[in-house]
């Protein structure tokens, strides 16, 4: 595939001095003979709200994943906050990090999962408790207390002595927001949160991010295919079909007057 | 003076104390001592297999299957001659344990599968450490899915321990012949040796019932 036809690199001006959250050089990522991404670049700034749509199967959530260390790339890099994630370059060969420093750097990366993912084998408060203990080793107390602020801030403060499986879909990913944030991770990875709920709750948590978005300053990767959420939420949208950005702008630009075909097409679809 | 009645209670009575001595000192101490070896041992034959670098899981793999794949009884016996300066009842121990092992691994193998993908995922999202995600997440989640397979495999180790007496380790069912042969009588002693077996089995498998629907979430 020639890649001069390719105009929308995902690059932006930095400031100078200014390190972006997450850089992606040139990432290729392969399911056997399949090319999800084939050559991705595209930079997020600190404290970007980035909203990434597209159809199924441009690999909008294959993104997330190697940010979170889920995935691998087969090439390319990722920087986060200029340190490199996975890989690095050495006498022009890409070397495998070590899993210490793998680790260490998914400190500062949080996510929340389509299914939750919450523990079941764990009640709500330990589920909350658990990475800021036996990970960032914080006393038990401290971590309590802020579990109990995090369950107040996502509505479920009478909860956490409750089971996952005893709350409902909404229920669980409120929890598992507030499992995400206790990390205080600087990036926060959202993968189509609200898929998996009923449409009635999907409100209560889109309503809880929109909160997180405007009191904190933490940087949001959103992969959704609720477009006034993304409108609301982000300050750049980027379209991606087949594992290309094919425009990206900032949310007013894109869904009110979408330049390439394939945008407007996809989003009178979603629409 | 040979007694032709089909059933004497007298019998029964004269052999229960003998045999109920060997169930506790012999078949029950095998069962739960020999159960509480094979449920580590099984898990941590699980998770080497899973988690050790090639030559040492290899080389776990091949003697587990080794002894998935000869009798219980030829075990026995082999480590009773092997192992002379054992006591029978500790070889008994040691290899039903073993044994049995082998066959909770897989169990565990099978509960560990069953822990959905994005438990793991979460875990990696939380960078929690391997360690800790085996400790707090995987295996809890991994043993509750195979307590029933692994209470079958108690019962059955239960129900096996009559053959000790390979090695001359006198549990309730030799006690039971032993009787017999003295008085000429089976009858009488066989039965009570399988009515005890009934009787220790069913309530256990009620229990292992309960602790299954207690573990459930």
């Amino acid at each position: 595939m020639p890649t001069d036809s390719f105009t929308h690199t995902g690059a932006i001006e930095l400031a100078e001095g200014e390190t972006p959250a997450i850089r992606f050089n040139h990432i290729v990522k392969r399911y056997g003979d399949h090319t999800v991404l084939d050559g991705l670049d595209f930079t997020v700034r600190r404290g970007d709200r980035v909203t990434l749509i597209g159809p199924s199967g441009s690999g909008k959530t294959t993104i997330l994943r190697l940010v979170m260390t889920l995935e691998e790339s087969q090439d390319g890099y990722i920087l986060i906050d200029d340190k490199p994630l996975t890989h690095i370059e050495k006498d022009g060969k890409r070397v495998a990090l070590k899993d210490k420093h793998r680790s260490q750097m998914r400190k500062r990366i949080g996510m929340v999962f389509q299914q939750f993912n919450l523990f079941p084998n764990m009640t709500v408060l330990e589920n909350i408790m658990e990475a800021p203990v036996h990970v960032l080793g914080i006393s038990k107390a401290d971590a309590k207390k802020r579990a109990h602020e995090l369950l107040e801030q996502v509505g479920l403060p009478d909860k956490a002595d409750a089971h996952p499986t005893s709350l409902s879909g909404g229920q669980q990913q409120r929890v598992a927001i507030a499992r995400a944030l206790a990390m205080d991770p600087e990036i926060l990875l959202l993968d189509e949160v609200t898929s998996a709920l009923d449409p009635e709750v999907v409100g209560e948590v889109l309503g809880i991010l929109r909160k997180i978005a405007e009191t904190t300053d933490v940087t949001m990767l959103i992969v959704t295919h609720e477009m006034q959420f993304a409108r609301d939420v982000s300050n750049r949208v980027l379209m991606f079909d087949g594992g290309r950005i094919v425009e990206e702008g900032a949310p007013a630009d894109i869904f009110d007057n979408p330049q390439e075909q394939r945008t407007r097409d996809f989003l009178s679809a979603v629409a | 003076m040979i007694d032709t009645s089909l059933w004497n209670w007298d019998h029964v009575w004269s052999a229960l104390p003998e045999m109920l001595t060997a169930f506790v000192k012999v078949t029950l101490v095998v069962t739960i001592v020999g159960s509480a070896i094979a449920i580590v041992l099984g898990l941590v034959i699980a998770l080497v297999r899973r988690s050790a670098p090639q030559p040492i899981s290899g080389v776990v793999t091949f003697l587990m299957n080794f002894i998935r794949m000869t009798p219980l009884v030829v075990q026995l016996l082999f480590m009773y001659y092997a192992l002379t300066s054992w006591s029978p009842l500790m070889v008994g121990i040691v290899v039903f344990g073993v044994h049995y092992s082998t066959f909770m691994a897989e169990v565990y193998r099978a509960g560990i599968d069953s822990v959905p993908r994005g438990q793991w995922e979460a875990t990696t999202a939380l960078s929690m450490s391997p360690g800790r995600t085996w400790i707090a997440v995987i295996i809890p989640q991994a043993v509750r899915a195979t307590v029933p397979a692994l209470g079958n495999y108690v019962i059955s180790m239960f129900k096996e321990t009559p053959f000790l007496v390979a090695v001359s380790v006198i549990d309730m069912v030799g006690a039971a012949r032993a009787y017999g042969g003295d008085h000429f009588r089976f009858t009488e002693v066989f039965i009570v040796a399988g009515v005890l077996f009934l009787l220790a089995s069913y309530p256990t498998s009620l229990l292992i019932n309960r602790l299954e629907k207690r573990l459930a979430y």
